[in-house]
């Protein structure tokens, strides 16, 4: 392994999520703190409890996800995607790397970033709303696989978009209106049995609910359906990954 | 002696895109340790195919490469720590400090840490003012060393340097020449690629001319030097001739094919050109010229020859 490499990728990364922390840190945080006010103080206060849990609070998880969701995919499709852009990847690809390296370093940066970012936005949410974690082990694995697994899928977007409209894409077409519809703000328990079926094909509805679960221990679907959801995501982007370095697909001639 | 090991070695090297565009054509290759190789060649040649290829950012369709004994491929990890390329494109980042896109590079490579030997390269390359600025503050020419910087970081064995004075001013053509001759002193091999004839006499001990995607000349630049050496006086007669008179036969002289013009190839560098002689000889042969005129072949001659032959 060529670790000195997969730590000067890593921290090259990290150095540009410090550099840029108004965009990176603040502005989701921000975000998200008006979702609270909306959604829990405003909204929220004319809503009932759902399973016994203040609409405010049930909303957290949801919101922790979303910022997940969206910034582990424009992290690491940004971060593989630019020097795809500027020319850059020449000195990563004339490298004595592996592509396990590539992938460690690219993806493990994205994650860390995430995971730093759910964990202030958990922070900044105790503020507005009473907040207990059930089982903390739990919020942590999610919390992390989600990470890992949809930096995975931005590092794929990444390589994938030819331009920075393509980049934008699949986030804004598909994973906003999947999160929004996989029961961040909702239970899907409240949708009409149609749609709550066709809920279950929405991959996001089971990492939040197995997040929730975490926290307060009801879930619109059992956890341990939602871990494997999580984990057979995980090893589909796996997979792609895989394919794409053995074949140099997008970023060899 | 035994004959050193190359410490490159290309061969039966193809590459066709999938556009079905041939790029490279059964390439054989062998670069000796230690020396500078200057690869000639007009645009879309082939060169920085080539380049990219032992460099590990193109995928070859046939052959192998050796950098220093170890397959580009198989053995991908000790090829190429060995190698330091410098592209040549401009693509630098641009809000990284010029310290730490240099120390990147070395880590990159596989290399713990050094801050004396970053240091060193970057007074080498008269960066050192400049270590601390970000990269978009500098000009296209500091942009350019702070790339062949990069390359260093890792104390590569082999350098590459893909056009590395394209579109860069002469006083940093000259120091970028130094760069690389003091390079050479301490025994790093390098292949530059070129289309200024110049710079190959200046810096190369031996030149390839590459042209559609083949090699069609290896030759030592002394040889070409030589060749270069060459000068051709060419006499227009006032009366043309048949043949070249019995007379004149030991100067070697040719005639034109219209009989207007005899035409004397002589070697600049030798102690006697045979000028004096032949005008004497001319004269006692009555024979009369309207005009002469003398001609150096330059290598840029020999070059677009080459590859105009082959279209």
């Amino acid at each position: 392994m060529n670790y000195h490499a997969i730590r000067a990728i890593y921290l090259f990364e990290m150095a540009r999520t410090w550099r840029t922390l108004l965009q990176s840190i603040v502005s989701p945080v921000i975000s998200t703190s008006l979702y609270f006010v909306v959604f829990g103080a405003a909204i929220g206060s004319r809503i009932s409890e759902i399973n016994g849990i203040s609409y405010g609070a049930f909303i957290v998880p949801g919101l922790i996800m979303l910022s997940l969701l969206t910034q582990s995919i424009s992290n690491a499709s940004f971060g593989i995607y630019f020097p795809k852009f500027v020319g850059t990847i020449y000195e990563l690809l004339s490298a004595p790397v592996s592509y396990l390296e590539i992938v460690i370093s690219y993806v493990g940066a994205a994650a860390s970033k995430s995971i730093i970012l759910g964990l202030i936005i958990l922070a900044t949410a105790s503020l507005f709303v009473p907040l207990q974690i059930q089982h903390p082990g739990w919020m942590l694995l999610f919390l992390v696989l989600t990470a890992v697994t949809f930096s995975l899928f931005g590092f794929i977007i990444g390589i994938w978009a030819g331009n920075f409209e393509q980049l934008q894409l699949v986030p804004m077409l598909i994973v906003t209106p999947l999160t929004f519809l996989g029961g961040s703000f909702y239970s899907i328990d409240m949708l009409p049995p149609l749609w709550r079926t066709v809920s279950l094909f929405n991959p996001v509805v089971y990492l939040v609910s197995g997040f929730r679960w975490s926290f307060f221990g009801v879930s619109d679907v059992n956890v341990g359906i939602s871990l494997g959801m999580t984990l057979a995501f995980l090893a589909a982007c796996l997979i792609a990954v895989w394919w794409i370095f053995r074949t140099g697909w997008r970023i060899k001639a | 002696m035994i004959a050193m090991q190359p410490i490159i070695s290309v061969s039966n090297l193809s590459k066709t895109y999938a556009s079905g565009f041939s790029a490279l054509k059964n390439i054989n290759l062998d670069i000796s340790r230690g020396e500078i190789f200057a690869l000639l060649g007009p645009n879309g040649a082939g060169k920085t195919t080539l380049i990219s290829i032992i460099c590990g950012i193109v995928n070859p369709t046939e052959g192998t490469v050796l950098a220093d004994g170890h397959d580009i491929v198989r053995d991908y990890r000790d090829a190429r720590s060995r190698i330091g390329l410098v592209p040549q494109e401009l693509t630098t980042d641009a809000f990284e400090t010029v310290w730490a896109t240099v120390s990147f590079s070395r880590g990159l490579f596989g290399k713990p840490a050094n801050p004396a030997h970053i240091e060193k390269i970057l007074k080498d390359l008269s960066l050192w003012e400049k270590k601390d600025s970000k990269i978009m503050t500098l000009s296209g020419g500091m942009k350019r060393r702070v790339m062949i910087a990069k390359a260093l970081s890792h104390e590569p064995q082999i350098l590459f340097l893909d056009e590395p004075t394209a579109g860069v001013d002469v006083e940093l053509r000259r120091d970028m020449w130094e760069v690389v001759r003091s390079l050479r002193e301490t025994g790093v091999t390098i292949i530059l690629t070129t289309h200024y004839i110049e710079e190959a006499e200046q810096m190369a001990d031996r030149v390839g001319v590459i042209s559609h995607g083949e090699i069609i000349l290896i030759e030592d630049k002394a040889e070409l030097m030589h060749k270069l050496g060459r000068k051709q006086l060419t006499l227009q007669l006032q009366q043309r001739l048949e043949q070249v008179p019995a007379e004149l036969s030991s100067h070697g002289l040719e005639l034109s094919d219209d009989g207007n013009e005899l035409v004397y190839t002589y070697d600049t560098q030798g102690e006697r050109t045979g000028i004096t002689a032949l005008l004497k000889d001319l004269n006692d042969a009555g024979i009369r010229f309207k005009d002469l005129q003398t001609k150096q072949s330059s290598l840029e001659e020999i070059f677009v020859n080459l590859v105009s032959e082959r279209r």
